[in-house]
């Protein structure tokens, strides 16, 4: 197979070494992940040897089969888990746990159900002056399209709806990073069009750090500037795949789609039967069919 | 038109089942009763309205008041307790583990003893007093409030938690504003059920170790007289005072903060 020089997906292949680039805010250095098992030889060898960084603004995903450990290296980047090994730095600080200026976003919904929706976005801000406090929450409740649901409760929104008022409240914070874990992963596809689409716009006038990770290949290369693809466990990053298409994107354009061929390509799919090189079938959630 | 007809009478069924028919059944009750009574031709068990007229002599002479006045004032004080020693240490033991392995096996040695055995000794440390009946109530209602607020606080889901953290909330923040909201739904369902406890033991402690309360009234009405017009009377102004109990729970369940945690999702 051979590709145009003017390819919008540039492969720069292998893990990148650390240190290498100097606008870097979040350094991902070897970091190694084993649960422990019943015994030694059952332990879970999930990450090894994860090298990353990821630019100041810049919307990086995570893509890979499922259960590879996206998640766990999203969780050990944001401080929730320790690394058995390695270390990650935010602004040459190493984390060693969760931080308000870096905000998770959970696939699960984080929302507190107790709170409104306006309390929920105004959650981190409990120091704020209350004038700021309920300017800033309107602000960003207005930003993800909720208003008018100020006072509503997350049980009375759709799956979607939530998902925004965890985005909001996220943004709210100001936080310089934000993670995203599967954010979209429990709504139905054409709210995950649309949801995306949304981020794409938010992220554009916010110009926050975004670090997501998804099992959707698609999803990824609708937002990501940069395409970081795991390999199966134990994981390593393999690939790293350069976006420089336009946004927002047109999935049915021929660039797109080479980008997208690349990443399959790269996790190593056969994209008509979804089957992996080695012949063992992936979770069938982590394979789009294309379009 | 189409949308309103079906609704509206969706709307009167309901109404209809929720009121109307139990009404039903008591009236259907009181006629079996009344006629059980009349055919059997016992003269020492009270129809209904023997029943009623009982009510009516217990309310003229103040002792309605004044018993259910005692019975709750007991039961009020016991709960209280219960709630103030209980929610705490419940919670302790379902944050900490070492405190659940610690605790859980004397609270599960303790808690199947039944309040009634405790009678003797609660009146040998406390006497005939209202202390005695209040400790009963306290120990009935302490267990199953401690380990609902356990399991509420180990049902927490962890994002929660993780969400909180990563707001760095201090630890007494997180435990006003994540922990105490997200466990309120299964401790108030914890209380509902104490205070159902709370309020069956009031009435046998009432029977032995005090001179007042609506326990005290069957007993009194037994014993004084084979007053049995009385002492279903006693028991009917239980079974109204247990049913309004419930039902000022049950409103409490309906309150916003709570409500989320009563929906399945």
């Amino acid at each position: 197979m051979t590709r145009a020089e003017s390819d919008p997906g540039s492969r720069t292949g292998g893990a990148s070494p650390a240190g290498k680039d100097a606008d870097a805010v979040v350094r991902i250095r070897d970091v190694w992940m084993t649960f422990p098992g019943k015994t030694r030889d059952k332990d879970v060898h999930v990450l090894e040897g994860v090298h990353a960084e990821v630019r100041n603004g810049e919307f990086v995903c995570i893509v890979g089969p499922s259960g590879c450990g996206k998640s766990t290296l999203l969780n050990i980047v944001a401080g929730f888990l320790p690394p058995t090994a390695g270390q990650v730095t935010v602004e040459g600080k190493q984390v060693t746990r969760p931080d308000a200026r870096r905000i998770f976003v959970f696939q699960e919904n984080g929302v507190f159900p107790w709170l409104t929706v306006a309390q929920n976005v105004g959650f981190g801000l409990q120091r704020r002056e209350p004038t700021e406090r309920d300017s800033i929450v309107q602000h960003y409740i207005e930003m993800v399209g909720l208003t008018g649901f100020e006072r509503a409760f997350p049980r009375e929104l759709s799956g979607g709806m939530r998902q925004r008022v965890e985005i909001a409240r996220a943004l709210a914070a100001q936080p310089s990073i934000i993670y995203m874990d599967e954010p979209f992963g429990a709504l139905d596809y054409l709210t995950r069009l649309k949801m995306r689409a949304d981020l794409i716009r938010i992220w554009q006038e916010e110009r926050k750090t975004i670090l997501f990770v998804t099992h959707d290949i698609e999803e990824a290369v609708q937002l990501a500037d940069r395409v970081l693809v795991m390999t199966r466990r134990p994981a390593t990053i393999k690939e790293e795949v350069k976006i420089d298409l336009p946004r927002p994107r047109d999935i049915d354009s021929p660039d797109y789609l080479r980008v997208r061929d690349r990443i399959f390509d790269a996790m190593g799919i056969d994209r008509t039967t979804g089957r992996s090189g080695e012949g063992e079938s992936l979770d069938e959630k982590s394979v789009v069919p294309g379009l | 038109m189409s949308v309103a007809g079906p609704l509206a009478r969706g709307k009167s069924q309901r109404r209809l089942e929720r009121y109307a028919l139990p009404s039903l059944v008591g009236v259907l009750f009181l006629c079996v009763w009344d006629a059980s009574v009349r055919i059997s031709g016992s003269d020492l068990f009270p129809k209904p309205i023997e029943v009623a007229r009982g009510i009516g002599e217990l309310a003229e002479k103040g002792l309605l008041h004044k018993y259910i006045v005692a019975s709750l004032f007991r039961v009020t004080w016991g709960f209280t307790l219960a709630m103030a020693v209980g929610i705490p240490v419940g919670l302790f033991m379902g944050w900490f583990k070492w405190a659940f392995q610690a605790l859980n096996p004397m609270i599960q040695v303790l808690r199947p003893i039944s309040p009634i055995a405790w009678i003797p000794v609660a009146i040998l440390w406390f006497g005939v007093s209202d202390a005695a009946p209040i400790f009963l109530i306290f120990l009935a209602s302490v267990f199953p409030i401690a380990v609902s607020a356990a399991a509420a606080v180990a049902n927490i889901q962890p994002v929660y938690v993780r969400a909180a953290r990563n707001f760095e909330l201090s630890r007494f923040d997180l435990f006003r504003r994540v922990i105490v909201p997200a466990t309120l739904p299964q401790i108030i369902t914890g209380l509902r059920i104490a205070l159902g406890i709370a309020w069956l033991v009031v009435v046998a402690a009432e029977m032995i170790a005090v001179s007042s309360g609506l326990g005290f009234l069957i007993i009194d009405a037994r014993n004084a007289g084979k007053r049995y017009d009385l002492v279903v009377a006693g028991m009917v102004m239980i079974g109204l005072i247990g049913l309004g109990l419930d039902l000022l729970v049950r409103r409490m369940e309906r309150m916003d903060v709570v409500r989320w945690g009563y929906h399945n999702q």
